[in-house]
């Protein structure tokens, strides 16, 4: 469990996190979405008490991260993969941080092989591709057997199997009850991934939803109509929240209505339907149209729409 | 690393923990063990401490073949201002660079690669980090250095008995004067963790770490002799090698009170460099 309220930090006069309050909790995958730049690095250095926050207070397993005893245990984090010396092997990189708690030799041995890396366990952590070192990254992560999980961009530079493998470690994680919290400006890797949502754009709090809501909100959901009377059902359709848009001469995209009604309206006016189909928007056409207002400021729309800001 | 992986892919997420793992607290003890795994695990350590037990050895054993082959055509103001004992010690001054360059990277090594935020929030106390580096460091040089010391001064005196003009460990100040090139190098290490810790940055470390013990003592020579004289011997270097020259000479501090000097000098930069790490953002 990660608790932030009004967690905030400014460097000089540039705020880079404003007045953030979200609760991640066990059990579930949690995706921290935003474009690059808005603030997702520093709020998950912030958990880990790297950067202290200028205002507000974050808290992890009811505990600020420093003061638990046996941090390792309680918060595994992956932080930049590139957090390790690049002289040293993996191998001893793992068995530096396990001492600092005790944890035993054969568990240095278990998650090198949970992450794949034997083979390179013992050469020089410099010569390392970016997927290795996420590798390395996930494996100091799981080194305590933490009941939380915090990892930065894990995704990045591992090729479709691995990308697959993590998603699948994260899900089982987060089904043994565990709290994961995995940052990402991948919106398709995060539909597929995690179940819950929190999006920050400029530092700010834009979204804090399950995935599903995220996108029914985000985006509405329009229905495509196909019918030989497009022209007659245009008409009956319009009203002051509906907008119909046409790309074929037979097909309407509507928004505003949903199918059940479209229906009803087409058989009252004796149209016939050769399709009538609801479209979801993808989680990525969901978080560019946030976004877009997190870049141009709050638009009197989104208001409307009753959005969180 | 294909085959290994592909056999994990195969099975799918592996279960976390196989084994259970205790969980246990960080102490500094444990923290110690840490750092001694980072440290032998860098190649760059062993070499860098080779090479200042090599400058210490060599450097010793050249002076000493070079005066003891020469002896014959020295005049009798050479013959005075020798001193067996500083020729066969010489190389401490080669070895002090490895030494404080080493002593820099312990830290500055960590902030280079990003290390340093994975060290931290595995000791979120973080003052543990920095004790344990420190005393890790302090008690290898020591040991290294004071047995290259030890080596030296027994080579230089060996090569130089040829002409008689050697010195023992039984004279006095001799023994002061070896266990101080290996108290003085110790403090050298422990000056550069400290400022290795406060500029955080190599290049910078290393510069601040020579213009303090090397360049500070040369510009101070400029100064009007009524001034230099005062302010002179209270320099760090200077201080601290009041502990190596066996004769005091006017105007530089009596062996131990320069080494306590010295010595002051790396406990406020080490205090300076603690109080940092605490405030500072990673």
């Amino acid at each position: 469990m990660i608790e932030a309220h009004a967690l905030t930090k400014r460097y000089g006069e540039r705020a880079a996190v404003t007045e953030l309050s979200f609760t991640v909790r066990p059990g579930a995958v949690t995706g921290f979405l935003g474009p690059n730049g808005a603030g997702k690095s520093t709020t998950m250095r912030m958990i880990l008490g790297l950067d202290a926050p200028t205002s507000g207070r974050v808290s992890v397993n009811g505990k600020r991260y420093a003061q638990h005893r046996a941090p390792l245990h309680e918060v595994g984090a992956m932080l930049e993969a590139r957090a390790i010396h690049t002289g040293r092997s993996a191998y001893n990189h793992l068995l530096a941080l396990a001492a600092t708690t005790g944890i035993p030799r054969r568990r240095v041995d278990e998650v090198i092989d949970i992450v794949g890396l034997r083979e390179v366990a013992r050469k020089r952590a410099g010569g390392f591709s970016l997927g290795m070192g996420q590798r390395l990254g996930i494996a100091s992560a799981l080194l305590g057997d933490p009941a939380t999980l915090v990892l930065d961009e894990p995704v990045n530079g591992l090729d479709p199997e691995g990308i697959l493998w993590i998603r699948n470690l994260l899900k089982d994680l987060a089904a043994e009850g565990r709290t994961v919290l995995l940052s990402s400006h991948l919106m398709s890797e995060m539909a597929l991934t995690a179940e819950h949502l929190i999006v920050i754009g400029r530092g700010r709090l834009m979204a804090d939803t399950s995935v599903a809501e995220f996108v029914r909100a985000a985006a509405g959901t329009s229905v495509r109509v196909r019918t030989d009377e497009a022209d007659q059902l245009r008409q009956a359709l319009a009203g002051p929240d509906v907008t119909v848009r046409s790309t074929e001469r037979e097909v309407l995209d509507v928004t505003g209505l949903s199918s059940d009604r479209i229906g009803r309206i087409a058989a009252d006016r004796g149209i016939a339907l050769a399709e009538l189909t609801p479209q979801q928007a993808s989680l990525e056409e969901a978080f560019m149209e946030m976004t877009r207002d997190a870049v141009e400021y709050q638009s009197p729309a989104r208001e409307r729409e009753g959005q969180p800001a | 690393m294909s085959t290994t992986t592909s056999t994990v892919m195969a099975g799918g997420a592996v279960p976390p923990a196989a084994t259970v793992v205790p969980r246990g607290q960080v102490t500094q003890l444990r923290v110690l063990h840490s750092e001694w795994i980072k440290m032998r695990s860098l190649r760059s350590t062993f070499y860098t401490l080779i090479a200042a037990v090599v400058a210490l050895i060599g450097l010793g054993a050249l002076f000493s073949a070079f005066t003891a082959s020469h002896w014959a055509h020295m005049n009798a103001h050479e013959r005075a201002d020798f001193q067996p004992g500083m020729t066969s010690l010489r190389g401490f001054f080669l070895a002090q660079l490895a030494v404080g360059v080493l002593g820099v990277l312990m830290v500055s090594g960590e902030y280079a690669t990003g290390m340093i935020r994975a060290s931290l929030s595995a000791v979120p106390g973080r003052l543990p980090v920095l004790w344990a580096k420190a005393a890790l460091y302090a008690a290898v040089t020591w040991v290294l250095m004071t047995a290259g010391a030890i080596v030296a001064f027994l080579v230089g005196q060996a090569t130089m008995s040829s002409q008689h003009i050697g010195t023992s460990l039984s004279d006095p100040g001799v023994p002061r004067q070896v266990m101080g090139v290996g108290l003085y190098l110790t403090v050298v290490g422990l000056l550069g963790v400290a400022i290795g810790a406060l500029i955080r940055n190599t290049a910078g470390g290393i510069a601040s770490v020579f213009g303090l013990l090397l360049v500070v003592p040369v510009l101070a020579e400029a100064l009007p002799a009524s001034w230099a004289d005062h302010v002179n011997q209270w320099l760090p270097s200077n201080a601290g090698q009041s502990l190596i020259s066996l004769h005091r000479e006017a105007h530089t501090l009596a062996p131990w009170t320069g080494f306590a000097v010295f010595c002051l000098y790396a406990v406020v930069a080490l205090a300076a460099a603690a109080v940092l790490l605490k405030r500072r953002d990673a």
